[in-house]
């Protein structure tokens, strides 16, 4: 049988979705609404804070898993998507959306560990 | 020799206009955008982090831009909807053993979302704390 890679990206489809689906709606109510709007106060996401707290092994581990996972999830739905979309040339589409979870997968890794 | 086939017509580009449950689906699909352009945002946030304070100063000066506000409203919206659909599918992606039969599906799509509120709660109290 010829070697297939899609257990991998609906294997990553099915566990980021999960965790999108558990951790994504709080984060942005979180970090792109209550933040931005004050209600946390002023100082909320300070730079030494979240540094501090992202300096930390397992906090890097559990972010970088959540981001990670998420990407891929939404880089393959994109993609499935595309095609619903009338756009037939998957393999261009593939490529796009993995290429941009690979890039963005690498950049959360660089900018965690740099921390 | 054939008779031409008859091929019902079927906008490739539109079609999902035309009927509510098609609607939704793509609303369910769709979601996989704004989740996935809310995590690009963040994963260059975790960029701007490692560059020091001025760079994440700057990253939290344009969250609270009207644009951005803008966006994680309906991105909000779209996680929202996907983590309802998803948990709402939970019983036909997984049957649970229990004694002879299965845990019931309303019972797994429930201790889903009790799982959500409670992450939920984690997630908000950590960024407000922090």
């Amino acid at each position: 049988m010829a070697k297939s890679n899609k257990p991998i990206v609906w294997g990553l489809f099915a566990v980021g979705g999960t965790v999108a689906a558990f951790c994504v709606p709080a984060l942005i109510l979180a970090h792109g609404l209550l933040v931005p709007l004050g209600v946390f106060g002023e100082n909320a996401l300070s730079y030494e804070r979240v540094s501090a707290v992202i300096g930390f092994l397992p906090v890097k581990i559990v972010v970088l898993g959540v981001v990670i996972l998420t990407l891929w999830h939404a880089a393959h739905r994109i993609r499935v998507t595309m095609h619903d979309f009338g756009i037939r040339k998957d393999d261009m589409v593939a490529m796009l959306c993995y290429g941009a979870a690979g890039l963005l997968t690498a950049t959360a890794l660089l900018g965690v560990m740099a921390v | 020799m054939s008779r031409k086939p008859f091929v019902r017509p079927v906008p490739a580009t539109t079609w999902y206009m035309r009927n509510g449950r098609y609607l939704r689906y793509m609303a369910r699909e769709v979601s996989s955008l704004f989740i996935g352009l809310y995590m690009a945002g963040l994963a260059m946030g975790l960029m701007r982090l490692a560059q020091g304070p001025d760079a994440w100063n700057a990253y939290l000066t344009a969250l609270s831009s009207p644009l951005a506000l803008v966006f994680h409203v309906l991105a909000f919206a779209f996680a929202t909807y996907h983590a309802t659909t998803w948990f709402n599918a939970t019983p036909k992606a997984m049957r649970i053993r229990w004694g002879d039969g299965y845990v019931p599906g309303p019972t797994v799509v429930r201790a889903h979302y009790a799982l959500w509120g409670l992450v939920s709660l984690v997630i908000l109290v950590l960024v407000g704390v922090i």
